[in-house]
């Protein structure tokens, strides 16, 4: 049997079920890791011992017929998980613990899962590298002083360092997906309604979407098959009939047609990208895939409408942090003087910008040129991607315009951060589900991902087409642990 | 305000009309509030009425009370007005203490209902006010300043409760007819059961917004709102001053600024608020954790279906079908528990008496004793018994209302009043004639002044024979047997 904490969702199951493994012999290996590893940063809050008593707990009365039978699994720090602090990387929320469950973690529990811990991530989800993060960086697992990618910095640090077997995060311009390219693992975002945003700490309402990150494509359809959910609480849940996506996933893609959007094609795009994705294409052909050029001309329009959408709705998303009921506050002479020194203290420059930007957009005499446009623009990028996907089963392109970056390289420089989110962006923007896997790796020998983009409600499809290519790609993380400390 | 003449007000020579358009707040009747489940009952401890989504905890988001819309559709149909099939819920932005959100959700662009009218029956006749629109909203926490010297408390109790904001057209042009629009739309409101209308608990406040131009003028002048008024009276005190104010300030040449004022009661004076360049920028856009509200041709049917009869179709047929006039049935319908009542006392008895002891002795005593008719003192049943005493002869009308006084102790049946204290009226003639016989014998010097032509001693006679009879004899009886014995 190989190492406990390098074996997959499935391994994990398996032997749980086999009894070959307990629960509380794999949750106290990850603990353990954990206690050498924190040189990464990925933890925010732990919850190592309510967790080996869980773990306990589950083996004195284990339920194989559960689909994460007692297996331990650590968060983002943007899910509300009742009793243990909740900060959404903010010292705003620094002293936060909520009496209530997200939906999605909930269905984690609800299947036996054990939650392990609170991820670190960037504030707020507003970050690319985890670099906003009031609890500081997260260091790549890939290589030092390197960043994880953002927002889901901790939970795709966390999966490629074997601290947790499988974690969830949040996409709203890329936050899963991005930070899994930059990792060499597997991030899916979901459509949009598929998996309950209650008890999600919101950033851009329209935008945001719980979903899997884990080291394989199997792994990625066996957590997505147990977070994703019709709410009735989430108003913006849509009921739909939902596969058994680990049961239905398949290699056959024989047949697919998958289009290769031309506008993905950016000025200074690395060559290494480049090579990437024609290897993808060459290995889905391979597959007895059919490709297809497509156009999505507003391509380009989409990174400067998701800056005005996403900050609009979190600068009102973000307006109850006051102060007032909970969470940091920094006392004043008299009302106006508490919220200016508790907002200005409590949230970081990133997310201040996002405020100031959406504040802005959204003010009278400017809704129109900004605002309203945008959401114009949103629906040419929709229809963009209905055209596509009347020719089309599937598209296929690169998942980041580059590999990670050093620690400290963008901070000074939001623009060129912003431009890592170029490729799924208009993803979220559109509502489509998206899956990132690692495809390869750039000079330096750090992981590029693909991205697979499907129609709405077709993560089957995307899966699928996933793990036929994750198959021919055969990649591999090179990963050295030079992080651990005995 | 004698009949035909406009409400003005004067100026050496010059005389001033004023516009007035109202937005009400009504809170909307539902057990629940309209994103959350918390309960909305008056008067419960603070605090203790809050849900995670009420107080805006991180994550939480707001699913719609569909009873509340349905609630908005009826008072819609309720107002003749057209029912949006697709509506939207915004976020107003803006940051205070007792709105945790940050943001207040509300429909701004497009609302759940359109346009509407409302009759109002002046004394001078009909007139009509048009309705622009009634749209949804979350109602705010309370703001306590006055407990802690050095803290402001908050009670989020009434966070997130449902209001509707029905907003008229600049249709009103006196403090009457605000009088007359508030309470027409109370009692439509209460008829159809989505506002209590109750405005001591704040289920109904209105910003009032006042111009003012010289008779003859079509432009409207500029207008100030005054905002959050809790009663009729008030509302027209706060007119009649701002009305004033802005007339003095042109009088003296002077411009009006638009701005939102406050009315300070102890003063009667309206008072600045914030003026046009400080009014918020509420930034408005689309609530993303709501989608825009759509609405069936079928679920409007059925709620159309479930329309009671309104106050304006009660009253066409209560003159209709029974005769009243215009005022007696404006006055039995202008509240849902004044018809029912008089609809169940006629169901056993006279109409026409009905409507005048409702309207008389029953109103009278509601009024001494401060009662709402549901309190009534004399049941329905009670009071048709009493009625038809007096339509069958037993009492005369007189009698009744002695009846009456003891009924309303503790609702007492008249039939058992009049049987123990031999009320009973005498019918008798042979008795009527005897007792007739007594009082001609014992004045004959007014019979002979009578004779030689002193009609107007008629009623002498009746008043003696009646004394005679101890109040019990029957006035038409007597009446006809006097007129055969003088006249014979």
């Amino acid at each position: 049997m190989s190492d406990i904490t390098s074996q997959s969702l499935f391994e994990l199951t398996s032997n749980i079920k086999e009894k070959k493994l307990s629960s509380e012999e794999i949750t106290k290996v990850f603990i353990d890791r954990a206690e050498k590893s924190k040189k990464l940063n990925v933890y925010v809050t732990d919850n190592f011992e309510k967790a080996i008593d869980q773990s306990k707990k589950f083996d004195s009365n284990p339920n194989f017929d559960l689909k994460l039978p007692g297996i331990p699994i650590a968060v983002k720090d943007l899910f509300c998980t009742n009793g243990v602090r909740t900060t959404a990387g903010s010292k705003i929320l620094n002293n936060f613990v909520p009496t209530y469950e997200s939906t999605v973690t909930q269905n984690l529990w609800s299947q036996g899962a054990i939650l392990l811990g609170k991820l670190n991530c960037d504030e707020f989800a507003m970050g690319s590298s985890n670099e906003t993060s009031f609890f500081g960086n997260v260091q790549n697992p890939v290589g030092e002083n390197l960043v994880p990618g953002g927002s889901s910095g901790g939970s795709s640090a966390a999966v490629a360092a074997n601290l947790t077997p499988v974690t969830i995060g949040t996409d709203t311009g890329g936050s899963i997906r991005q930070p899994a390219s930059f990792t060499g693992t597997v991030g899916l975002k979901p459509t949009y309604g598929s998996c309950s945003r209650y008890g999600v700490v919101a950033f851009a309402s329209s935008l945001d979407q719980a979903g899997p990150m884990t080291k394989n494509v199997r792994d990625c359809s066996m957590l997505l098959e147990v977070i994703s959910s019709f709410d009735q609480k989430d108003s913006t849940s849509i009921d739909y009939k939902r596969n058994c996506y680990s049961k239905e996933l398949s290699k056959d893609i024989k047949g697919k047609k998958i289009g290769i959007p031309k506008e993905y094609r950016v000025d200074n795009m690395p060559d290494e990208i480049e090579q990437l994705w024609k290897n993808g294409i060459s290995y889905a052909k391979d597959c007895g895939a059919e490709i297809i050029d497509i156009s999505l001309p507003h391509t380009n329009y989409a990174l400067p409408t998701y800056y005005i959408v996403a900050p609009a709705e979190a600068s009102s998303n973000l307006a109850r942090y006051d102060g007032v009921k909970y969470g940091f506050r920094s006392p004043g002479q008299n009302l106006i003087e508490m919220y200016e020194k508790t907002r200005s203290e409590g949230f970081g420059d990133e997310v201040k910008r996002r405020i100031m930007i959406g504040t802005y957009v959204l003010s009278s005499g400017y809704y129109d040129a900004y605002y309203l446009k945008a959401q114009k623009v949103r629906q040419l990028i929709k229809k963009d991607f209905d055209d596509a996907f009347s020719k089309v089963d599937a598209i296929l392109t690169p998942s980041t315009p580059s590999s990670a970056f050093k620690i400290g390289e963008k901070t000074n420089d939001p623009v060129s951060m912003y431009l890592n989110d170029i490729f799924t962006v208009p993803i979220n923007l559109a509502g489509l589900p998206g899956i990132s896997i690692p495809a390869g790796k750039d000079k330096n020998n750090y992981p590029l991902g693909l991205q697979v983009i499907g129609k709405p409600f077709d993560e089957q499809n995307i899966l699928n087409i996933s793990y036929a290519l994750e198959d021919k790609i055969n990649f591999k993380n090179d990963i050295s642990d030079w992080w651990v400390s005995e | 305000m004698s009949k035909n003449s406009e409400y003005l007000i004067e100026r050496e020579n010059k005389q001033y009309e004023v516009i007035i358009g109202l937005e009400v707040h009504a809170q909307v009747t539902s057990e629940s509030k309209l994103f959350s489940q918390s309960s909305t009952k008056f008067g419960a401890e603070p605090n203790t009425q809050v849900s995670l989504v009420d107080a805006a905890f991180p994550g939480m988001l707001p699913v719609i009370n569909e009873f509340c819309i349905e609630q908005a559709i009826k008072t819609g149909i309720g107002l003749k007005a057209k029912i949006n099939k697709k509506s939207v819920f915004d976020r107003k932005n803006y940051f205070y203490a007792d709105l945790p959100q940050g943001y207040q959700i509300s429909q701004y662009k497009y609302p759940i209902v359109g346009e509407g009218k409302v009759i109002l029956d002046m004394p001078n006749g009909q007139k009509e006010i048009g309705i622009e629109r009634l749209h949804l909203e979350q109602d705010a926490g309370k703001s306590i300043h006055d407990i802690d010297p050095n803290n402001t408390l908050v009670d989020l109790n009434r966070s997130g409760v449902a209001l509707m904001e029905i907003v008229s057209k600049p249709d009103l042009r006196s403090p009457d007819e605000v009088n007359v629009y508030i309470k027409k739309l109370r009692s439509i409101m209460r008829y159809l059961g989505t506002c209590d209308g109750n405005m001591q608990e704040g289920s109904l406040r209105a910003d009032v917004n006042v111009s003012v131009r010289l008779k003859g003028e079509t432009e409207f002048g500029t207008r100030c709102e005054i905002k959050n008024v809790n009663s009729i009276k008030f509302m027209q005190m706060a007119i009649i001053s701002e009305a004033n104010r802005q007339i003095d300030l042109l009088e003296e040449g002077k411009e009006i600024d638009q701005e939102t004022r406050l009315f300070d009661t102890k003063r009667n004076e309206t008072r600045s608020m914030r003026s046009k360049e400080d009014a918020h920028d509420y930034r408005y856009f689309p609530d993303p954790d709501l989608l825009p509200l759509e609405i069936s041709q079928e679920l409007i049917e059925k709620i159309k279906s479930d329309i009671p009869e309104l106050p304006d179709e009660k009253k066409k047929r209560f003159i209709d079908k029974f005769n009243l006039s215009p005022y007696e049935a404006t006055i039995l319908v202008s509240d849902i528990e004044t018809s029912n009542f008089f609809e169940d006392v006629i169901k056993n008895s006279d109409v026409k008496l009905a409507t005048n002891w409702i309207t008389g002795e029953l109103f009278a005593v509601l009024n001494e004793k401060n009662l709402e008719i549901s309190q009534s003192p004399v049941s329905t049943k009670n009071l048709s018994k009493l009625i038809n005493l007096i339509k069958d002869g037993t009492i005369s009308g007189k009698i009744a209302k002695t009846v009456f006084e003891q009924m309303i102790d503790g609702d007492q049946d008249p039939l058992i009043i009049v049987k123990e204290k031999g009320l009973k009226q005498e019918s008798d003639p042979k008795a009527i004639e005897e007792l007739i016989n007594k009082v001609i014998e014992n004045n004959s010097d007014k019979v002979a002044e009578y004779k030689s032509g002193k009609d107007k001693l008629f009623g002498f006679f009746v008043g003696q024979a009646m004394k005679e009879s101890k109040g019990k004899g029957n006035p038409q009886l007597i009446n006809k047997i006097l007129k055969e014995k003088l006249n014979g």
